[in-house]
């Protein structure tokens, strides 16, 4: 059927006579410029730290974000594939370990990494799109409790229970990138660009049929998608941010042990999407930071009050069941609804926009 | 099993037999839902460019045989041939893939999209930019087709709307939008008409008669002004098997056909 007519092209995309510049919210603006002046105004423990380690969880829960909230799949594995991403830095590149690692240089061994860690996830993906809901997230659990298991017992490559130290960034431009400030812009470039890309995605082709595939796989089916390849990809996908996040992780602690893949810390991914939010990629930075903040504070003002330091998890705990209490979408679900309730007629309670 | 143009058949074969196959051929296809037969032992043959209309009261097994058709569930029996292909044991997208459509009698509509991303996604699946992680730019082709099959089911004014927002007439209109995307070689319609208003039924009629010719397909309908004016022949089911295949006025004046359908005997 000739349905494409060539004449009538050129009307896609809304475009409103704007630039893609002048498109860009004001919030965008305002938190872009707070986030690069951010080394003038914090110190070097926020720096390192807390945003730090906030970018880098967020990036590991975005890819979580991404295969919830997109596809409807919820992974506990995305903490075991950046413990993957880690774990190949430390063997094929530079670490402590020499005996096992290769030593290669990092364009080499950072590659390598980033594909054997797609592979794993992939390949995690491949067994995981056979089930659904609640199997999904017990097969993933298994297979990250597998991982760990395994890493921890693993001499011969994965050295076992002390894994690797002295995995460091490389020397780029000769910059010590575990310098805070340095660190801070390496995390904070990974994480906005794995932020943009997500986004992008989610209106590209891809994003749009795998949001089809969550909301109606039979449909999908019926429009020529091959819905397993399709949630497959997605895994693929998500276990890129997660590998990154991995690298960075095991350079910010400049070493990569099973504790780092561990159950707990897997269960701490689902934990920051699901504060945050899976609906919108920006959901597990607001989750990461929150949990970085009181995994870092919490025992201070635990013993400020009194209490005993250990009870940190308590609290954890504690804001994690009321962000799911009042607000099944995270902290984003919260602010949308602030905003709604804004835009509201105090009188009439109806809503701002139309009918 | 016919082995003539099976799995083991040589590209040339296969080619051969399309220029001169029958877009639909059922040969002995039952459908078991456990013990119950929703389908048994239908042998239905359409030719390429033909309307047939599928009709038949509930339960006599018209949506089962689109199912078997689109692959939604595999037949228990039979072989289902497609432009000469034997697509019995192809999934569903590999049986789109080969310019198979189909509609759904209860919209299977994306609600939180708008009504374009609708019939994009609907552009997209049957392209080849199914993984594609790049958003379609200004001049994208397959937009741009989408953009036209909205226009085909005069939907350009809910070009951005919500498709849950939509009525349920302009539903039925996108589902139709869908089953046309990429180059359709034959479409199953299921019940399009059921639920519409009179102005809605023209409207819906219009759009099937301004299909372009060599565009066969079959419709279940209930309505039988609908389907006889649409379609240029006529099988009637009952009870999972074909009761009756002929022309509309064949069908109309089969005094059988008259008996089931205002004696009633199962409803």
């Amino acid at each position: 059927m000739s349905v494409f007519d060539p004449a009538e092209t050129g009307l896609a995309a809304a475009s409103d006579g704007r630039s893609w510049l002048e498109r860009i919210p004001v919030a965008y603006w305002v938190v872009g410029l707070v986030l690069l002046i951010m080394p003038a105004i914090a110190g070097d423990f926020m720096l390192f730290q807390i945003f730090g380690w906030t970018f880098i969880l967020g990036l590991i829960a975005l890819g979580l974000m991404f295969l919830g909230g997109y596809g409807g799949m919820v992974s506990l594995a995305q903490m075991s594939i950046a413990g993957v991403g880690g774990y190949m830095v430390a063997i094929f590149g530079v670490s402590a370990i020499d005996t096992i690692s290769l030593g290669w240089p990092w364009y080499v061994a950072i590659p390598i990494a980033l594909v054997i860690a797609m592979l794993f996830g992939t390949l995690t993906g491949w067994l995981a799109v056979r089930t659904e809901g609640i199997y999904t997230i017990m097969i993933t659990l298994a297979i990250a409790a597998a991982f760990f298991y395994f890493a921890r017992q693993n001499y011969v490559v994965f050295n076992g229970f002390s894994g690797f130290n002295g995995v460091l960034p490389p020397m780029l431009f000769g910059v010590d990138w575990r310098g805070p400030a340095a660190f801070y812009y390496l995390t904070l470039f990974w994480a906005a660009l794995g932020y943009l890309v997500v986004l992008y995605i989610s209106r590209a082709p891809f994003g749009l049929a795998l949001q089809g595939v969550r909301d109606n796989p039979r449909r999908m089916s019926a429009l020529g998608y091959n819905v397993t390849a399709h949630r497959v990809a997605a895994y693929t996908f998500a276990a890129l941010l997660a590998a990154i996040g991995g690298i960075l992780l095991t350079w910010q602690s400049a070493q990569i042990s099973p504790g780092t893949a561990g159950i707990g810390p897997a269960i701490d991914i689902l934990v920051i999407a699901v504060i945050g939010g899976m609906r919108h990629p920006v959901g597990p930075f607001i989750g990461a930071f929150i949990y970085v903040i009181l995994k870092t504070y919490a025992i201070d003002a635990l013993v400020t009050l009194g209490l005993s330091g250990e009870r940190f998890q308590l609290l954890i705990g504690v804001a994690f069941l009321s962000i799911v209490f009042w607000s099944p979408d995270g902290i984003i679900g919260l602010w949308d609804r602030l905003r709604e309730d804004r835009k509201r007629d105090p009188l009439t309670g109806r809503g701002g926009e139309g009918p | 099993m016919n082995a003539v143009l099976g799995a083991g058949s040589t590209i040339s074969e296969r080619l051969g037999a399309t220029g001169t196959a029958n877009a639909l051929e059922m040969k002995g296809v039952s459908k078991y839902f456990g013990a119950l037969a929703a389908l048994s032992d239908v042998d239905i043959t359409v030719r390429p460019s033909e309307r047939r209309a599928v009709l038949g009261s509930n339960g006599a097994g018209k949506t089962t045989l689109f199912n078997c058709v689109a692959g939604d569930f595999p037949s228990t029996t039979g072989t289902i041939r497609f432009f000469g292909e034997d697509i019995t044991q192809f999934p569903p997208h590999e049986r789109i893939r080969r310019g198979l459509r189909r509609t759904y009698q209860i919209s299977l509509l994306f609600t939180g999209l708008t009504v374009l991303d609708n019939i994009f996604l609907a552009c997209v699946g049957v392209s080849r930019s199914r993984f594609s992680f790049l958003q379609p730019g200004r001049d994208d082709a397959l937009m741009a087709s989408a953009e036209n099959l909205m226009r085909v089911v005069h939907l350009e004014d809910a070009r951005d709307e919500q498709v849950a927002t939509l009525s349920y007439g302009q539903q039925r209109q996108l589902e139709i939008a869908m089953a046309l995307a990429g180059a359709p070689r034959f479409i199953l319609f299921d019940e399009p008409a059921a639920g519409l208003s009179p102005a809605e039924r023209s409207e819906l009629i219009e759009i099937l008669m301004g299909l372009p010719a060599h565009m066969g397909f079959i419709i279940i309908e209930h309505d039988m002004d609908v389907a006889l004016r649409v379609a240029e022949s006529v099988t009637m089911m009952h009870n999972g098997r074909i009761f009756k295949e002929g022309s509309p006025a064949e069908i109309e004046d089969d005094p059988e056909v008259q008996a089931l359908y205002l004696g009633g005997d199962d409803g």
